[in-house]
């Protein structure tokens, strides 16, 4: 297995870009397509923004072809249920989405390795509860290797979960930030502080704070923010060896504006 | 109420009182009708029998019809076929008459008066000549004015003008003659839908392995689908029956999203569907019969060699769907409509995905430059929230608990007043929705139920949902 694994990581033209400029570039380009990629909150309340973290990497990575959302029952009880017209508030359409609703942990997996066999998807997200005992290391290459079979991307959102080994190529832990205000001190379009906890490709450690433009459907970085500095200070400092927000360029005024 | 035979040959019969009945055998054995069971066992008998015909009615209280139009060739004839069936219902313990005749009422009448087994086609009216007149099913009444007037069997009543009696009895009457003779067929309701098509295979020796089992669904999946690709038809419903030697009978149903005729797909389905089940075939001492029926087909036309590899790609999704629903239910794979409503709870339609195909533009886009308006997540029913601030009375709220944390709101955005449909919910109080966000960047939607006013000095907040 081990070898089909090194094997399946050999075609690392097939990214899909984030659209941040930075974390394109510590990624070498982009996400890798065929592989499983994990996205951890930071905290409970951060739960809804690793999700939409999740579906927003799906956008970007799908184009316009069907995505499949397996769900655990549990999930819906305790972050709330899926509600189809904010998912298209984030830019996919319900018209090309398929959700499952999975009972139990295994279930999760189960339809997730059967979804991410089907090369014509354009992403599967998957959303297990908590840490499943069936989520081991080989259920996680499983997962990893249909993936990288069928060129199918793989976000596993771990709602209520610690980050664990695990054969995802990626692991990323979301935290909301503060948005970028509209007018009339409205709540503006969502905003994130990313890390990247790892990347078996390359360095780690390090985070961003983007925010999603809808219209564009892509990230956006906000650098030398001054909201985003403002955050940098209200939030508990990361867990170990985190890079901080580095500055890039004069801060444009402007470009915030228009996101 | 019933007797065995040993008390028939004692003397007792069907209406003696049972005073009567325990005075001339006094250790008889007398359990209470079971009328339940009885119908239980005929139920399951009924199970059975569907493997000499597809067609079984249930005449209750204590009947079954087949109908076995093409099916006794397999069994090498009528006389064969009622010998095997009386043989097996003589080794499960049941005293069964067994009766063929081209008309249902004719066989159910010899069945239960006579004592002829295989009526000849066209020989009905003579066979049930000498059937005495409680054979045709008449109440008690109307017998026994017949029997007054000194006809005793159906012979006698047919041999008189039918207008005699259809004025003394009604039509009825003549009509059950009518069938009794074989001159009128009624239609049968079968106890389960007849299918358009079926294909199966008998075992000599019973088969029990699961491999075996696939194998022969695989190979009923090929002679079905190809019998369907003749007729230009795909099934939507395929349903295995398993039948076990001795007797139970386990069906396996799929229903699939769009028809189908592609017989490595079926079998994916059928593997689904053992796997998933909570309850493991078991073949006991094995299956001797298993049977592939489509109950439902649509019109397939026959598939293009230059299919565009769009259409494969939807076909293949389609495929996933289908195995999904099989595997966790339909109502467990879903994909979501627009509903015409302001509602946020209506506002949407889950519908199982593997009945309704992917859309492309049922959905709006959101405007541009807004930022979401409506949560990812959705509390359904709300959650109610406890406001330790406010700046105004009716604005939004500065401080909240939510779930035993403490939440301070920076931005807000509101009301957003959206009425209840007071034609589904009378008295139901509008609600004022606000999008906010707290100091750390959650986003929440919440909405006060009702308006401050002298009634409700504190109206009620409720989280409705979490934007990512």
């Amino acid at each position: 297995m081990s070898r089909l694994e090194r094997g399946s990581s050999a075609a690392p033209s097939d990214r899909f870009s984030t659209g941040s400029a930075q974390i394109d570039a510590a990624l070498q380009g982009g996400l890798n397509r065929g592989a499983l990629h994990e996205i951890f909150a930071a905290q409970t309340a951060d739960e809804p923004s690793a999700a939409g973290f999740g579906v927003m990497l799906a956008i970007r990575a799908s184009a316009k072809r069907p995505v499949v959302w397996v769900r655990q029952d549990f999930v819906g009880v305790e972050m709330g249920e899926i509600y189809a017209p904010g998912i298209a508030e984030l830019g996919l359409s319900p018209d090309r989405l398929i959700l499952v609703r999975a009972r139990d942990g295994p279930a999760v997996l189960r339809a997730g390795e059967e979804a991410a066999r089907c090369p014509p998807l354009g992403a599967v997200i998957i959303e297990p509860w908590g840490a499943p005992k069936a989520l081991d290391l080989v259920a996680s290459r499983r997962l990893a290797l249909s993936a990288a079979r069928s060129n199918v991307p793989l976000f596993m959102v771990r709602a209520g979960a610690q980050p664990e080994p695990s054969a995802a190529l990626t692991r990323w832990r979301i935290r909301t930030a503060l948005s970028t205000p509209l007018e009339a001190d409205a709540p503006g379009h969502p905003a994130f502080n990313v890390e990247l906890l790892r990347d078996r490709a390359g360095a780690a450690g390090r985070n961003w704070i983007v925010e999603w433009d809808r219209d564009s459907r892509v990230f956006k970085d906000r650098i030398g923010d001054r909201i985003g500095d403002r955050i940098s200070e209200a939030i508990p400092s990361l867990s170990g060896g985190v890079v901080p927000v580095p500055a890039g360029g004069p801060p444009d005024p402007g470009a915030r504006r228009a996101v | 109420m019933a007797i065995c035979p040993e008390a028939k040959r004692a003397g007792l019969a069907v209406g003696m009182t049972l005073a009567d009945s325990r005075a001339r055998i006094p250790d008889l054995w007398v359990e209470e009708m079971d009328a339940r069971g009885d119908a239980t066992l005929l139920d399951r008998i009924a199970e059975d029998c569907d493997r000499f015909s597809p067609v079984v009615m249930i005449d209750a209280p204590d009947g079954l019809l087949l109908d076995i139009t093409g099916c006794d060739h397999i069994f090498g004839g009528e006389a064969n076929l009622r010998r095997t069936f009386s043989t097996r219902m003589k080794r499960a313990g049941l005293h069964v008459r067994t009766v063929i005749a081209s008309a249902a009422d004719t066989g159910r009448a010899l069945a239960r008066f006579g004592r002829i087994a295989i009526v000849p086609p066209g020989e009905e009216a003579k066979a049930v000549r000498s059937l005495p007149i409680a054979a045709l099913g008449l109440a008690e009444a109307d017998r026994l004015a017949i029997s007054r007037a000194g006809l005793k069997t159906i012979g006698a009543l047919a041999d008189r003008p039918s207008m005699t009696f259809a004025a003394r009895f009604g039509e009825k009457m003549t009509l059950r003659l009518r069938r009794i003779q074989g001159l009128a067929h009624p239609p049968l309701e079968a106890r389960r839908e007849i299918p358009m098509l079926w294909v199966e295979r008998r075992f000599p020796e019973p088969i029990g392995r699961v491999e075996d089992v696939e194998s022969v669904l695989f190979e009923l999946g090929q002679e079905a689908c190809t019998q369907l690709g003749e007729r230009r038809e795909g099934g939507r419903v395929f349903e295995a029956s398993l039948f076990r030697a001795d007797g139970a009978v386990r069906r396996l149903v799929i229903e699939t999203g769009r028809p189908m005729r592609d017989a490595a797909t079926l079998l994916r389905l059928f593997r689904e569907r053992l796997d998933a089940l909570a309850d493991p075939i078991d073949p006991g001492f094995g299956f001797d019969l298993i049977r592939l029926a489509i109950p439902h087909a649509d019109p397939l036309d026959a598939l293009q060699p230059g299919l565009d590899g769009h259409a494969v790609e939807v076909d293949e999704v389609a495929d996933l769907t289908d195995r999904l629903s099989v595997r966790f239910s339909a109502e467990r794979v879903l994909r979501f409509l627009p509903a015409n409503s302001h509602d946020p709870d209506r506002a949407v339609q889950a519908v199982p995905a593997s009945f309704n195909p992917l859309t492309s533009d049922v959905w709006p886009m959101p405007e541009r430059e807004e930022a979401p308006l409506r949560p990812l997540h959705m509390f359904n029913p709300p959650q109610p929230i406890r406001i330790t601030m406010a700046e105004v009375p009716d604005g939004p709220p500065r401080i909240f608990f939510w779930r035993r944390k403490e939440y301070v709101v920076v931005r807000a955005e509101g009301p957003d007043r959206i009425a209840p449909e007071w034609w589904l919910q009378p008295g139901a109080a509008s609600r004022d929705y606000y999008r906010i966000e707290d100091a750390s960047g959650r986003r929440f939607w919440l909405f006060r139920a009702g308006a401050y006013s002298r009634e409700t000095p504190e109206p009620p907040w409720f989280m409705q949902g979490v934007f990512a």
